[in-house]
């Protein structure tokens, strides 16, 4: 523990700008694969143990379509796109078969798929671990802002993720697509009994959710070592968030991402030996006191 | 000979692992010995997955190329040496469960353990229990072999090791730290047994030989991090005049892609241990310039024929550079061959044992144009420790200062005697 260090940051402006940006970057990453893990939940009822796989999946397509391309835009995007695709097929070949089982049936089909695609990530791309190195569009010196350091590159991650988590919302709420969608969370035969192919929404969310993997995945390439498994360790702080925000709530994801992001960012200065043990400590507080989650309602 | 297999466990191998365990408890090291026919075979754990694969790959690399010469002479009294490589994925019960198995399903008689620290001390107990020869190879963790406690009759070292690439490199930083008065240091090294023994230990010389340094921040990521956002902004905050950083291998990596958006290297002077290799060199993408590199492997260090030879050899062979874990693997390789010529062939930890204790060897990889098995801790000396400035294209290094040994003989004896380690 060190309060004295943190206390210092916390009156020192180019400190706690440092370690704003900081937070918000670490935090909006999670928020865009806990988002996607949160909708997936909330409307399928499913949790996607896979969906680290997503996030590892859309860096190496991301580098790839970068290698081939050159445009770090077009290869963000064309990982979303592929990832999304991807998650379309996973479901309507595997996960539609275990809606409705038990979680236990659901982990394991997921871990299958977790381990098939470290393994096929190994042959395909190597077991040695790459980096797309940062686009010459971003190479440029940090930027100062009140004595405070933020990278350009980490101002357009944040802005990115916040503009697809609004974007995401809006689809949600205000769209057909999205009143569908919420209906079918709710109660999917009675929609299908309207005449809607409930299947196709379930597996256009399933394919959006996972589009937000391989998003961040692609923004992750730029600045991550990609190895194969490297979506596991993003994949609990993500149901860290999910849980602290509550299952279903992308509105709940977004804060406790906020919340997780500045409690590494500021804990590495306060108590750095302890910063997990905080994040888990948030999580069971949350349970005790909501267990459905800052954001979320008790579940059918 | 090589075969690549992974370390997860099938229902029947567990089964098999598990009763073989149970065997070797009730007959022990007898089994062993009986299964000296055949082909010589030499079990490898190591990392062959996750964040730093390159080990497992490059220390295989380095294994190769000794063992197919051996075995393409003719090997001996007709045995020729079979590798049989397993990954442990770094998990210190995976390795030590893989040794087990290397050992007693599949009949090895030679463990080389090329495991990093964190699966380095499980090895180590495997092999205490059942007495064959094995070289760890990767480890770099001063107290593996400078512990007595921890010492194993057959276990021996070609690693480089912590206690002399921190006296060799605090004496490095010292000079610069005096000459550009770098008083204000911070830290920056993996949260496991070698970042913290290594960080502790350059730390201290280089305070050693600079009375004015002083430690105002340090930094424990932990091994395999994905992000290290919140490191290097603590880092920026700490204001420091200088940082040293044992980070390895795809950890560097990241670090380094993720403080160049900070411009961290440019607000202070660096010191990476483990910089100056071209599992990392090859990797990064804005090779910072200017930072003070320790020598792992590069073709110019030394600046001979046989270590250029060495390098194309491997390249030509294997299709990828080799790093510090290739000549670490490639050295102990040698060790094995030239201890099966004077054991002829019979591969008994404790024969072995006997012929490798003391053992020199001429290799380009030493100061003198050999390296030795130090026969009072079973480790290995006399090989080339130094630090250079890196440079972002080939040689990627430049300046290149080898530390001299007699120095670090010396501190190395008042570091064991202050640890309790010799009296």
């Amino acid at each position: 523990m060190d309060l004295d260090a943190l206390l210092r940051c916390v009156g020192t402006t180019s400190c706690v700008v440092t370690q704003l940006t900081s937070g918000m970057i670490i935090g909006m990453l999670l928020f865009l694969i806990a988002s996607g893990v949160t909708l997936i939940f909330g409307v399928l009822n499913v949790i996607n143990f896979a969906h680290g796989s997503l996030y590892m999946i859309g860096a190496y397509a991301a580098w790839t379509f970068y290698q081939l391309t050159g445009s770090y835009f077009v290869s963000a995007l064309g990982a979303a796109v592929a990832v999304g695709v991807l998650g379309v097929l996973f479901e309507r070949a595997l996960m539609s078969k275990v809606y409705g089982s038990n979680v236990l049936m659901q982990l394991l089909v997921c871990y299958a798929v977790v381990l098939i695609s470290d393994d096929l990530i190994k042959i395909i791309w190597g077991p040695v671990p790459l980096s797309m190195g940062m686009p010459p569009e971003f190479r440029l010196p940090p930027i100062r802002f009140m004595g405070g350091v933020i990278p350009p590159f980490y101002l357009f991650m944040i802005l990115a993720a916040m503009a697809i988590g609004l974007l995401l919302w809006l689809v949600i709420v205000r769209t057909r697509f999205g009143s569908i969608v919420r209906a079918a969370a709710i109660n999917g035969p009675m929609v299908s009994a309207l005449g809607i192919r409930v299947n196709l929404y379930y597996a256009a969310v399933f394919g959006i959710g996972s589009a937000l993997a391989g998003a961040a995945g692609a923004l992750a390439a730029p600045v991550r070592s990609l190895t194969p498994g490297m979506g596991f360790s993003i994949l609990i702080e993500s149901f860290i968030v999910t849980v602290i925000g509550g299952m279903g709530s992308i509105v709940g994801a977004f804060v406790a991402s906020i919340i997780i992001g500045l409690t590494r960012s500021f804990g590495s200065i306060g108590f750095p030996l302890f910063v997990d043990g905080v994040m888990f400590l948030i999580m069971a507080l949350v349970l005790i006191f909501k267990p459905s989650g800052l954001f979320g309602r008790a579940h059918r | 000979m090589t075969s690549i297999e992974s370390g997860r466990a099938s229902r029947r191998r567990v089964l098999k692992g598990a009763g073989a365990m149970a065997a070797v408890g009730l007959v022990g090291a007898p089994a062993i010995s009986k299964a000296q026919t055949g082909a010589i075979k030499i079990g490898v754990p190591t990392i062959l997955s996750g964040r730093v694969a390159i080990l497992g790959q490059t220390s295989v690399g380095g294994l190769k190329d000794v063992f197919d010469k051996f075995n393409a002479a003719g090997g001996i009294n007709g045995r020729k040496i079979e590798m049989v490589v397993r990954d442990s994925k770094g998990a210190p019960q995976e390795a030590a469960k893989v040794t087990r198995d290397l050992i007693n399903n599949d009949k090895c008689e030679i463990i080389l353990d090329a495991e990093a620290s964190s699966a380095a001390f499980a090895v180590q107990e495997v092999i205490r229990e059942v007495g064959v020869l094995c070289i760890h190879s990767n480890s770099e963790t001063s107290s593996l072999t400078a512990d007595p406690k921890l010492h194993v009759p057959t276990a021996f070292r070609t690693a480089r090791q912590g206690i002399h690439d921190a006296i060799g490199g605090g004496d490095y930083a010292a000079k610069i730290a005096k000459a550009k008065g770098l008083k204000k240091w911070a830290t920056c090294s993996p949260d496991y047994a070698y970042g913290r023994s290594n960080t502790a230990e350059f730390m201290e010389y280089a305070k050693h030989f600079d009375g004015n340094i002083q430690v105002v921040e340090e930094s424990w990521p932990k091994l395999f991090q994905p992000d290290y956002t919140e490191v290097v902004t603590k880092l920026l905050n700490a204001k420091a005049d200088a940082m040293y950083s044992a980070l390895w291998g795809g950890d560097l990596v990241a670090f380094i892609d993720q403080a160049n958006l900070y411009g961290l290297f440019d607000k202070q002077a660096s010191f990476m241990v483990n910089l100056g290799d071209y599992g990392v060199v090859d990797q990064v993408k804005q090779f910072p310039q200017g930072v003070y590199s320790g020598g792992r492997y590069n073709r110019v260090v030394p600046p001979t024929k046989e270590n250029e030879e060495w390098y194309q050899n491997y390249v030509k062979t294997q299709k990828h550079k080799p790093t510090n874990w290739s000549w670490e693997n490639a050295v102990a390789a040698e060790f094995i061959v030239e201890a099966l010529k004077k054991t002829n062939g019979d591969t008994n930890g404790k024969k072995m044992a006997e012929a490798i204790k003391g053992m020199t060897l001429k290799s380009q990889f030493g100061t003198k144009g050999s390296v030795t098995m130090r026969a009072e801790d079973n480790t290995l000396v006399d090989y080339i420790i130094g630090y250079g400035v890196s440079l972002s294209k080939e040689p990627y290094v430049a300046d290149f200062q080898s530390s001299a040994w007699e120095p670090i003989f010396e501190l190395e004896k008042q570091w064991k005697k202050k640890q309790g380690y010799i009296s």
